[in-house]
């Protein structure tokens, strides 16, 4: 049912279709410009309004709790569904009406998107190869994300980190100009993981804009240049990692093992506290201001004593932390 | 469903489908169900029928017909409806299952390209199966050549165009390739009760063979029978088949979800 709009949109494009590689795609601006989206599904707003726009060649982190609306800005910034209301713009295209032009120039890696277990890794990239005009070399390709190997093997006999490789194989397959990628190191080990990070950092370099889903921080930290953090289908801050991090500051994170066991509420109550978590003995609060005086004197004044106290500087989680009064997602629970 | 656009020079998109229609093949030869229940049963059941010899006397009850001449369009029939029911329709829930039709939708290529592939598979597999039947059938074991090849080739087409449609609309109707897998075996025995593979139509009573004679095997088999045995077939089952291929075909391309 999808698209029927192809025939007009064509027409609606003023330079037709360009035939080089370097002039694929419309004007400058930004490569992806997001305005007041909405998406709702019956009575639930999955995205309330969401703006942001990312500039070309840059790494753009998409932070959020579990159903904070990230994957549906991701679905309907490519085009996969129709906002309620808002616009969307990749290259100056608009991804429903324009389809054509923006599948060529948008590579995608969507969440557990699996492929038939009986096909070989090299007959799955030779098939998606013949889509573009200009495919990578999948030789290159396959031996930069640790494939080389694999290529005669079923996907079926493929670990879980080989098949998330394959799967960003084929986003890039195209020799996109942005790619989209949602999860795309989740499930991987901690190796793999830093493969696919110096991975991506090589093909930005080479002039790709990177759209990354993800809820691992040390990942949004290590790689996006900025991150528009997303809750409750809004953006709630949009800034550099360091500079979010920096936001934060102020917030901070105290972790402690207390004498007794004692009522969360006391501190929750708290005009300092954000969060009240336990690690096993330990106590973990998050929060602002004066948080280890407010903590320690409050408990105190219940007879509890707090040992073993770490106070741990701010970073991108805490940013998270504060800004959404959740943790980010664990591995493993992926959005 | 998707109009069959696409941002690449035409010889390129041939290339594109030509590649999937490839991967398609791998896989429907990797992982044989469909090839099996369409083409590798019923070739079974005509080489054990045709070694019968109390298939092969010709008998008044049967029109003057031998068994054996009877179970040749049945054959050909299960074999259509195998493909059309299992061949087809689980691969394609099973795609869209695992996400591969949402995967393409993000490529140049539209999702139903998968589905035009698949199609083409079967249907490859379908004409093979008809063929070597047929050929078998009068080669070695001595049924009559089809007195109308025409009128056999229209029929089939027809049951293709009739059948085929009703496995799009169980990969509609499905959420996974198990449920499509039952589906297609739970629709596929009381239609095949009704091609006579139990009892031949020649030995319906009145009720039965009206009932046959509106159901799409039932249809088929008339059709087939006729163009082999007797001539063109009478339009009736032909209009029966016609029929289905545009209300089955109208309500899975409705009905069918790419996600």
């Amino acid at each position: 049912m999808g698209a029927g709009k192809t025939a007009t949109a064509q027409l609606a494009v003023p330079a037709g279709r360009p035939e080089t590689g370097a002039a694929r795609g419309a004007t400058a601006g930004p490569a992806v410009e997001i305005a007041h989206l909405r998406k709702t599904y019956g009575q639930v707003v999955a995205v309330e309004d969401v703006s942001f726009s990312v500039d070309e060649g840059e790494i753009f982190g998409v932070l959020g709790p579990n159903g904070a609306g990230k994957t549906t800005t991701v679905e309907c910034a490519i085009g996969l569904r129709s906002p309620d209301s808002g616009t969307v713009r990749l290259l100056g295209l608009d991804p429903r009406a324009d389809r054509d032009q923006v599948h060529e120039i948008v590579g995608v890696q969507l969440q557990e998107g699996a492929l038939p277990a009986k096909l070989k890794v090299s007959e799955i990239l030779d098939e998606y190869r013949s889509f573009y005009r200009h495919p990578a070399d999948v030789a290159e390709l396959v031996e930069v994300l640790g494939l080389a190997g694999k290529r005669k093997d079923y996907y079926g006999s493929l670990s879980g980190g080989q098949r998330q490789r394959l799967s960003v194989a084929l986003a890039l397959i195209g020799q996109p100009r942005i790619a989209v990628l949602d999860e795309m190191t989740t499930g991987l080990d901690p190796g793999a993981r830093r493969d696919t990070w110096d991975l991506i950092e090589g093909i930005r370099d080479r002039g790709v804009t990177i759209v990354l889903v993800t809820h691992f921080m040390e990942e949004a930290e290590r790689l996006c240049d900025r991150v528009a953090l997303i809750d409750s289908g809004r953006v709630v801050a949009l800034d550099t990692p360091a500079g979010l991090a920096a936001q934060a500051r102020g917030g901070k994170t105290v972790r402690f093992l207390p004498s007794a066991p004692f009522d969360d509420r006391l501190l929750v109550g708290l005009p300092e506290v954000v969060m009240v978590e336990h690690e096993g003995q330990h106590v973990i609060v998050t929060g602002t201001g004066e948080l280890v005086n407010a903590v320690i004197l409050t408990l105190a004044a219940t007879g509890v004593t707090a040992r073993d106290v770490q106070l741990d500087s701010s970073n991108l989680e805490d940013a998270f932390v504060r800004l959404t009064g959740r943790r980010p997602d664990k591995e493993g629970t992926p959005a | 469903m998707s109009t069959l656009t696409l941002p690449l020079p035409s010889r390129a998109r041939r290339t594109a489908f030509g590649k999937i229609v490839l991967n398609e093949a791998r896989l429907t030869w990797r992982r044989p169900v469909g090839l099996i229940a369409g083409f590798g049963i019923p070739v079974l059941l005509l080489v054990l029928f045709g070694e019968l010899p109390k298939f092969q006397q010709a008998s008044p009850a049967l029109g003057g017909y031998t068994a054996f001449d009877l179970y040749v369009p049945i054959l050909i029939v299960f074999g259509i409806a195998m493909l059309a029911l299992l061949g087809l329709p689980v691969p394609l829930a099973s795609y869209r299952e695992l996400g591969v039709l949402r995967r393409l939708s993000t490529t140049p290529v539209p999702a139903s390209w998968l589905l035009a592939a698949q199609g083409a598979v079967q249907l490859c597999v379908a004409v093979t199966t008809v063929a070597v039947i047929c050929v078998a059938a009068s080669v070695a074991f001595g049924a009559p050549a089809p007195v109308s090849p025409g009128g056999l080739a229209l029929s089939v087409v027809l049951a293709i165009a009739g059948l085929f449609p009703l496995g799009l609309l169980i990969a509609a109707l499905a959420r996974t390739a198990n449920a499509a897998s039952i589906i297609g075996r739970l629709a596929f025995f009381p239609l095949i009760f009704f091609a006579g593979l139990w009892l031949p139509r020649a030995l319906m009573p009145g009720v039965l063979l009206d009932i046959s004679n509106y159901t799409p095997l039932g249809a088929a088999v008339q059709a087939i029978q006729a163009s082999i045995l007797q001539g063109f077939p009478p339009a009736s089952p032909l209009l029966v088949l016609a029929g289905y291929a545009v209300a089955l075909g109208f309500l899975a391309s409705r009905l069918f979800r790419w996600e």
